[in-house]
């Protein structure tokens, strides 16, 4: 059991049990966002709780910066490990033959998507962080003076998607997010062992999910930048 | 039909090697591709040049001795065939065919087209069998009650025949698919199941220590592999994996 992570088969199965912990997570955060466009004062209740709550904050949130960044460094080991296994190139290799683009430039999709992690932390992690615990304002009200401002969370989301360039980052970000999760989805219930009479649904389920959830987004994206 | 060659070519397993255009006229389209490599090498013969190495036995797709990556896929473009298998009708008239050995760290170049694939020889060593005393009192396989789904699964992963092409064809250099159908064969079996933990782990840190790459999933292996080898096995063997090294 010790020496499992040393393994192909273990690194896999982590990588794909941190890949299925990333996906319900990204459920859950859409499941909030569209909150923006359904109802921007449940959204800025539920943001709210979610930006105080102590389980979720102290608890939940480490848990997923630490899914995030495994995900990413493991990424990249077994990356490298499986370029060491093959040091000289095919001159010719008709890869579209026997496999998907998805599945063979998950770094490259992977990667966009870090880019953007980075670009969603600068705009709304790292200003989230300066006025809770730099600034020590844990009202989440618009003007921390004045109790009847209202919650400043819709406003912030509006704020955002002013700029039509940072939409366009965005949108292009989840259609890099849509194509990893094409692969991805499928793949980690593959890793952990999970090929049976279910996967035919389970392909037909991740089709959805992997299109749905970013075309989710990036209409939330759009919405707001057509509508501050 | 008259086709162009480009065939890999390398002295030895120290030299660097290099790609060789080799023209050949009126090849027949009902050869098979090694076929087309013997008369290819005869005509090299004749003119004192050195013929082309390349791995062949059975010629009839069972024995797993036949490699080569044909324009860019293991055994070449068509499907559940091995390069003997593969004839020339396949190709057009004045083609280019470009013709390389496996590419895997674990499969290092020996000559030309052939490949060293004792790794999954040490592999199987590892592991790959069932110890049975065969002393004179051995059961009657066939006394054992075995579900019919099983038995399909086990024979299906039987098939293997050890050519190496899901390793030639994985992005990653993956022996998974070679080493998925070994575990499965017995771990689907009663007589298999006594040392079911102990396998599965010897043979995938053997897998490991070969070089070998990583599975992703990619599901080339399966494509292209000459017995239609399914990634199910793959999946078996990651539970066994998993299974064994909670209980080890």
């Amino acid at each position: 059991m010790s020496g499992i992570l040393n393994s192909s088969i273990g690194r896999k199965f982590a990588m794909a049990l941190s890949a299925l912990f990333l996906m319900v997570f990204l459920l859950q955060h859409f499941s909030i966002n569209i909150l923006s466009v359904l109802s921007p004062d449940t959204f800025n209740e539920v943001s709210h709780f979610m930006g105080t709550f102590w389980v979720i904050q102290y608890l939940l949130q480490p848990v997923l910066i630490f899914g995030v960044v495994f995900h990413f460094v493991m990424g990249f080991i077994l990356e490298i490990k499986n370029n060491k296994a093959r040091q000289i190139s095919y001159a010719k290799n008709n890869g579209g033959a026997n496999s998907t683009w998805m599945s063979r430039n998950m770094i490259w999709s992977g990667l966009a998507i870090l880019a953007f992690v980075v670009l969603h932390f600068y705009d709304f992690w790292l200003p989230e962080v300066t006025t809770k615990f730099i600034d020590g304002d844990m009202s989440g009200l618009i003007d921390p003076s004045n109790s009847e401002s209202g919650l400043r969370y819709y406003e912030e989301l509006q704020h955002k998607f002013v700029d039509a360039w940072r939409v366009v980052l965005y949108v292009i970000a989840f259609i890099f997010l849509a194509l990893h999760l094409l692969h991805g989805f499928n793949s980690a219930f593959q890793s952990i062992g999970a090929n049976n009479k279910y996967t035919k649904g389970l392909k037909t389920f991740s089709k959805i999910y992997a299109i749905g959830i970013p075309v989710g987004f990036i209409f939330i994206a759009i919405f707001h930048f057509l509508n501050h | 039909m008259n086709l162009n060659l480009k065939i890999w070519r390398q002295k030895n397993a120290s030299d660097k090697g290099k790609m060789v255009d080799y023209p050949i006229s009126d090849v027949s389209p009902d050869m098979s591709f090694l076929e087309m490599l013997d008369v290819l090498n005869n005509e090299l013969i004749e003119k004192g040049d050195e013929p082309v190495s390349f791995d062949h036995d059975c010629r009839e797709g069972i024995c797993g001795s036949c490699s080569l990556y044909i324009n860019g896929e293991a055994h070449g473009p068509d499907r559940l065939i091995t390069t003997c298998q593969l004839h020339m009708r396949t190709f057009k008239d004045g083609e280019t065919i470009v013709i390389e050995p496996w590419r895997a760290k674990a499969f290092p170049v020996i000559k030309d087209l052939v490949v060293d694939r004792t790794a999954f020889d040490r592999i199987q060593h590892a592991g790959g069998f069932i110890s049975v005393n065969t002393s004179g009192n051995t059961i009657d396989a066939n006394s054992i009650p075995i579900n019919k789904q099983d038995a399909d699964d086990a024979f299906s992963a039987a098939t293997c025949i050890g050519c190496g092409a899901c390793v030639a064809s994985c992005k990653n250099s993956s022996a998974m698919l070679f080493v998925g159908a070994k575990v499965s064969q017995f771990a689907l079996l009663p007589q298999g199941k006594v040392e079911a933990t102990d396998r599965v782990l010897n043979m995938v840190k053997q897998m490991d220590e070969e070089g070998f790459g990583n599975c992703t999933n990619t599901g080339a292996c399966e494509v292209e592999c000459p017995k239609g080898i399914s990634l199910e096995n793959i999946a078996r063997m990651n539970r066994e994996y998993l299974s064994a090294s909670l209980k080890g």
